[in-house]
């Protein structure tokens, strides 16, 4: 984050406790102004009482919460220029639409509002149904609502806990574009906590991956997709192959690991751990995406300078725009490998002996110490 | 065979009408009665149609005393114990506290308890505690009773209400007090409503507290019909039963039609 840019939200050493639980670990956090922010976790990783404790709806055992230059860390919630979508949108169900909306306006003693009440429900594309009470709507409706009466105060910071985890697929998508679009329109820095790593990528600006109430990386999507900081990282983005390492030789700008008996080169400057020296165990890991398979008759043509692993095909299964393969070698019980369906894949069916190749600038290396499943199943929701 | 398929046909509706009938049937004998001219003191053999009863209501000595009391009690206890039962309901579905366990079923204890217990209890109590019996010691035992009722009611109304809209409300620049009037108190007001109805209800025509619990010179409404029960009762009771029959019906028709229209207007 670049010095320049005003920060919106600034969290110093704030950190939550309830009993003998630590919901969130001490941490600090700065959310540039103007911006997208993604809070991207598990359920329990602390992201939503992080996102309380900047609306003031929980109190920080620890630590300050700063909006712009402001310690906000004592007002109660509706002193703080904030405010919250709730993932139950929290509609009052005895107000109709337009008095919803108006509600935030006419508690800080605004008499007309209605032109700013139209304003925003035309925005959000609800105009017709202001005289509606919530019940009345559907799910979509009641979360554009919940929207509406958020952004007509004008916060500084507007949150977003999981807004759009009620709704199905396709409304999701298209709403995930319609909040980008508003939060373009204006231009108000928004905090979006989010389980859904495709709905994170797709709206931030920058992610914060919360893991065990710990931020575990914090950066732009394509930076924490294509150099993931921790096995956790790159399992819950996306899907990553992670095989056990060692480094065995320094050459210029890139190391040299061995995995049994096969050689893997990785930049140095995208090493993770924190020793580069000799002997030192890792992760090497490499996206499915980034992996050519190529049946191992046809080995000659792998290019020279490719990370390459030989094993069978386990499964293959074709999914339309990409056919998915698992593959079994001998350093890692199961690749996965997504290739794109330009040309026929003759041959490349379970049983199958293949080579696997990569440019090795898209391996990345993690310390080697840490489970190389952290972020998978159960624990990635 | 065609009367068989009818009532198959409308089974439910005749069921519905011959409970309601069972129901009704009560008040529609004291609605007729109240037009008889009865020759003895009793009141139980019809002999012709009148209107003298209604004509005058107060005519049986004390009667209007006694109903004018009953209401005073009732509107006075219905206030107190909806204000004091309302904020004991918020305070047991909202706040986590020691002993709430314990509270919420005590609260309980004065519906289960027999009223007759109840009843004998308080009036040992007012006794020992040499308080005069009374108007005010009428009133104390009311407000006890429908207490259990009001807290019943509207903790009820607050469970079913989420909490995270007090929240939204305080997010969205409500202080505690606004949250509480615009949000909080608008939602639970059916509760409130549906326990302050039952209070009055229940106060209107409580007979075994009352008892046990009034004074030489304050007669309740109920207290004068039970009374007169035992030398016969007077047209004019049945005139004021069903005065207050008509009333509550009357009552809630409006409600209905208030309720009807601003729904409409609204949509």
């Amino acid at each position: 984050m670049s010095a320049e840019q005003a920060a919106g939200v600034t969290l110093t050493g704030i950190s939550k406790t309830f009993g003998d639980f630590t919901a969130v670990q001490p941490m600090d956090l700065s959310i540039p102004q103007g911006s997208f922010f993604a809070l991207l976790g598990a359920s329990g990783c602390g992201k939503t009482t992080t996102l309380r404790m900047i609306a003031g709806l929980e109190q920080p055992t620890a630590g300050r919460v700063m909006l712009g230059d402001r310690d906000v860390t004592s007002l109660p919630p509706h002193r703080r220029p904030v405010n919250t979508v709730f993932q139950s949108y929290a509609l009052f169900p005895h107000l109709s639409v337009q008095d919803n909306v108006a509600f935030g306006l006419r508690r800080r003693g605004k008499k007309q509002v209605h032109k700013e009440v139209e304003d925003v429900l035309e925005l959000v594309e609800l105009g017709p149904l202001a005289r509606r009470k919530p019940a009345q709507l559907s799910g979509g409706q009641q979360q554009r609502v919940a929207l509406a009466r958020a952004i007509v105060n004008r916060p500084e910071v507007l949150l977003l806990d999981e807004p759009l985890g009620a709704l199905d697929l396709k409304l999701r998508r298209q709403m995930q574009l319609e909040l980008k679009r508003i939060q373009t329109e204006v231009g108000i820095t928004f905090v979006h906590v989010t389980h859904d790593q495709e709905e994170a990528m797709t709206m931030a600006d920058t992610i914060a991956v919360m893991n065990h109430g710990r931020v575990e990386q914090l950066g732009a999507p394509a930076e924490l997709y294509e150099s993931p900081g921790s096995a956790f990282v790159a399992n819950f983005l996306g899907q990553s192959n992670l095989i056990a390492a060692e480094i065995s030789a320094a050459e210029g700008d890139e190391l040299v690991l061995r995995a049994g008996d096969t050689k893997l080169t990785l930049p140095r400057d995208r090493m993770r751990a924190t020793s580069a020296a000799s002997g030192t165990k890792v992760l090497a890991g490499i996206r499915p995406e980034k992996i050519a398979i190529r049946s191992r008759s046809d080995e000659a043509a792998v290019p020279e300078g490719h990370n390459r692993l030989t094993g069978t095909i386990k499964d293959a299964s074709f999914t339309g725009v990409s056919t998915q393969y698992v593959v079994a070698s001998p350093w890692c019980p199961e690749l996965a490998v997504f290739a794109q369906n330009v040309e026929s894949a003759a041959g490349l069916t379970p049983g199958a002996e293949v080579v696997l190749h990569w440019n090795p600038a898209h391996t990345f290396g993690l310390d080697g110490d840490q489970d190389a499943d952290a972020g998978t199943g159960e624990d990635a929701l | 065979m065609r009367v068989l398929t009818f009532v198959r046909r409308n089974l439910v509706v005749i069921a519905g009408t011959l409970a309601l009938g069972y129901l009704l049937l009560p008040n529609l004998v004291v609605l007729l009665y109240s037009f008889n001219k009865p020759v003895s003191r009793y009141n139980n053999t019809w002999q012709e149609f009148s209107t003298e009863a209604w004509s005058d209501p107060c005519g049986a000595p004390g009667i209007c005393d006694s109903v004018g009391l009953s209401l005073q009690i009732g509107l006075l206890s219905t206030l107190a114990a909806t204000a004091l039962g309302t904020l004991a309901a918020f305070a047991l579905a909202r706040h986590r506290f020691r002993g709430r366990a314990g509270v919420n079923s005590l609260i309980f204890l004065p519906m289960a308890m027999p009223e007759v217990v109840m009843a004998a209890s308080l009036g040992t109590l007012f006794l020992n505690m040499r308080i005069e019996f009374g108007f005010t010691t009428i009133l104390i035992a009311h407000i006890m009773f429908c207490l259990s009722f009001v807290v019943v009611a509207v903790k009820a109304r607050l469970a079913g209400m989420d909490p995270k809209l007090e929240e939204a409300a305080r997010d969205l620049y409500a202080g505690p007090l606004q949250a509480f009037v615009r949000v909080t108190l608008p939602l639970a007001l059916p509760g409130i409503a549906a326990g302050a109805m039952l209070s009055f209800a229940l106060s209107l025509d409580d007979v075994i507290i009352t008892q046990f619990n009034s004074g030489p010179s304050t007669i309740t409404f109920p207290m004068f019909v039970w009374g007169a029960s035992l030398k016969g009762v007077p047209v004019q009771v049945n005139v004021i039963g069903s005065a207050m029959f008509f009333i509550a019906v009357l009552l809630v028709m409006a409600g209905q039609l208030l309720g009807n229209g601003r729904a409409r207007r609204k949509s």
